[in-house]
């Protein structure tokens, strides 16, 4: 466990240090946002626009069928509640002042000299979400979080931790959203995923960013054996330049994880989403499955899958749209291997929908308009299953207002 | 129902059919014949109004109404129903959600799919996977709920094992005669239906009223199903033609 002192040098040291891919920011362009904000004892309470921002990306403001709730607004826990027993949910903070423990897990899945954005949230003292579910505890509801921006050309830097203990499980949705206050102003959310033997978490987001927001989250996620992690990422709306690869551990024995992309990159836009999943323990097994449409933006989607353990099996897929003439789409699809009896595969293809596809569904009386959004909803949505309901009404949402038969 | 004038297309610069002159009355039935490669398919893509075929010549009237430059949905939406013998996968969209799209809502999806043994296949990805048979099946899954009152119907039997050319035949069978109206009626049948068959075993499963036989893309012959047929079985098309010609 490395002391404060050295991880504050360590940060020091990286404030100058860019990104590994995406454009840089230079960080002295943005102050930070504020840490103080008026708290809310319920989620109805918050301010109509705040609570209309948050509905956007899937927070329920009534809370219903829901086991907790965090609201992050700039820098500011503005409101928090849990009603499971099982389980705890609290500001990161609050989280390290309770637990010496837990600095065993703080800056240990994203470093914190991995670039100046994580080097940037540390020294700020970032707080953000402590989830921690206990041994055991299947928490039958989702947690929702969400990491709002209201005020222009500032930094939000969240640090969010999640332990779930072993045999335990949980869902997460976190929507992230900036108001109508905000738009040039960057976000650096890092996350540290923990889920420990036979634990199994499903970690769902929804984004609606604005036309200049920059995107760079960082995160870490390390499973134990038999852990199960599913990472569903979803960004419909314009956004100005995100750019994610968070890296997964798999530590243990049988460990599996599963990330899926979905993403659409609007005029302007840059989305460059990845995740790489390291298999350091045998039987463990992983599959990244990307789906994306440029609409004239740019569109970048990486995936590497390192087998560094026998008997491992990895799957990766990258398909993309190209729905106009602007734009661009990379795919960037990487295996490595350090065994001979792995089973690593991947494939990836770039196109546009095929005429004989939206012919064949107008004979059956769409027009061409509702034959392309319906591939286009089955191309994003259909060949991932299990994506929570929400997810899949904002999948909805957006190909009926791109009009992407046009 | 359908008339068609004069129709030539071409596929990539290329002319396929070089002048096709044929009817297909209300409430009739009709057979097409013809060698691989004749034109039999580019006819029917071309009657539904496919992009990738070129009316260059002639028209295409359906209901009294000319056809020819519409849009593939308008004609689906004037009643006009066609069963592909290749159609594409499409990766990600669930058979469910076209079949529920195709109809207007007053068939029970589960009941309809599971009279043609293709409930299993409801949730999954449209044609991805699917065998021959399977293909057919779900063709006739579409078009039940799409209620057409013009069927075409690209060798339904092609590719079908013995026990699902009974079902496919059968399905075909009552769809023709289903008695919902379409304005019009013959006899017991109120659907009108232009059927390309290769073996004629179709034959077996509906009252066909006339049959033609396409040649180099220009009809060569018509008659009666069942002597066009013997013709073909027993003297072959080049055979067939010929002595039609003569006829003529």
């Amino acid at each position: 466990m490395p002391d404060g002192q050295a991880l504050r040098r360590r940060a020091e040291e990286a404030l100058k240090r860019k990104g590994a891919f995406g454009r840089d920011y230079d960080l002295d362009e943005f102050e930070p946002g504020s840490s103080e904000g008026d708290t809310y004892e319920t989620l109805e309470d918050i301010t109509p626009e705040q609570k209309q921002t948050m509905m956007n990306v899937g927070v329920l403001p009534s809370a219903e069928e829901r086991s907790g709730s965090l609201v992050y607004v700039d820098n500011a826990v503005v409101h928090q509640s849990s009603a499971d027993q099982g389980m705890e949910l609290l500001p990161t903070l609050d989280a390290m002042e309770r637990y010496d423990w837990l600095s065993d897990y703080s800056w240990r899945a994203v470093p914190v000299d991995k670039d100046k954005y994580t080097a940037r949230a540390y020294l700020e003292g970032a707080n953000g979400y402590f989830i921690r579910v206990k041994a055991g505890r299947k928490v039958e509801f989702p947690v929702q979080t969400c990491m709002m921006i209201d005020t222009e050309k500032r930094t939000q830097h969240t640090h969010n931790i999640i332990i779930v203990e072993e045999g335990a499980s949980l869902d997460i949705i976190t929507g992230c959203a900036t108001s109508s206050h905000a738009n040039e102003s960057l976000h650096l959310g890092m996350s540290e995923i923990y889920v420990l033997d036979g634990g199994s978490l499903s970690f769902s987001m929804i984004h609606n960013w604005g036309e200049k927001t920059g995107v760079r989250p960082r995160t870490g996620v390390e499973l134990g054996k038999e852990a199960s992690f599913v990472n569903n990422y979803v960004i419909m709306k314009p956004a100005g330049s995100v750019q994610s690869y968070p890296t997964c551990q798999l530590n243990g024995e049988g460990a599996a994880a599963k990330f899926n992309s979905i993403a659409i990159s609007h005029p302007g836009s840059e989305i460059d989403l990845g995740s790489q999943v390291i298999m350091n323990a045998p039987h463990s097994a992983a599959e990244i499955l990307s789906r994306s449409i440029t609409l004239g933006g740019e569109m970048i989607a990486r995936g590497r899958l390192v087998g560094n353990a026998p008997d491992i099996r990895a799957h990766l897929e990258c398909r993309s749209l190209i729905m106009s003439e602007e734009g661009r789409t990379l795919a960037i699809p990487e295996l490595e291997a350090m065994y001979p009896d792995v089973e690593m595969t991947h494939e990836a293809a770039v196109g546009k929908i095929a005429r004989e596809q939206v012919e064949y569904l107008m004979a059956r009386g769409l027009d061409e308009d509702e034959a392309v959004g319906m591939i286009v909803r089955g191309f994003l949505e259909g060949s991932i299953r299990g994506l929570p309901e929400s997810l899949r009404q904002e999948i909805d949402d957006a190909v009926s207002m791109a009009n992407l038969g046009n | 129902m359908l008339r068609i004038e004069d129709l030539h297309v071409e596929v990539d610069g290329r002319e396929v059919l070089s002048g096709v002159d044929l009817e297909v009355p209300a409430g009739h039935t009709c057979v097409l014949f013809g060698p691989n490669g004749s034109g039999k398919s580019t006819l029917l893509h071309t009657i539904m109004g496919f992009g990738q075929y070129e009316v260059t010549k002639g028209r295409i009237l359906f209901l009294g109404r000319d056809v020819t430059h519409l849009p593939i949905h308008e004609r689906a939406r004037m009643g006009m129903g066609i069963m592909l013998q290749r159609p594409p996968n499409i990766v990600g969209l669930r058979l469910n959600d076209l079949v529920v799209a195709a109809g207007d809502g007053h068939l029970d999806t589960e009941e309809t799919a599971k009279a043609l043994n293709m409930d299993r296949f409801l949730e999954r990805d449209i044609n991805v996977g699917f065998s021959g048979g399977e293909i057919k099946r779900s063709e006739l899954l579409q078009l039940s709920m799409q209620e057409p009152c013009f069927f075409l119907l690209d060798e339904p039997e092609s590719g079908v094992d013995m026990e699902s050319i009974d079902l496919v035949g059968r399905k075909i069978h009552s769809m023709l005669y289903d008695k919902k109206g379409c304005g019009w009626e013959k006899g017991d049948r109120s659907k009108s239906a232009l059927v390309i068959t290769h073996t004629g075993k179709v034959l077996d499963y509906i009252d066909a009223d006339c049959a033609y036989v396409i040649r180099g893309g220009r009809i060569m012959c018509s008659g009666r199903p069942r002597d066009i047929l013997r013709d073909i079985q027993e003297r072959g098309y080049g055979e067939c033609i010929k002595c039609r010609m003569v006829k003529l």
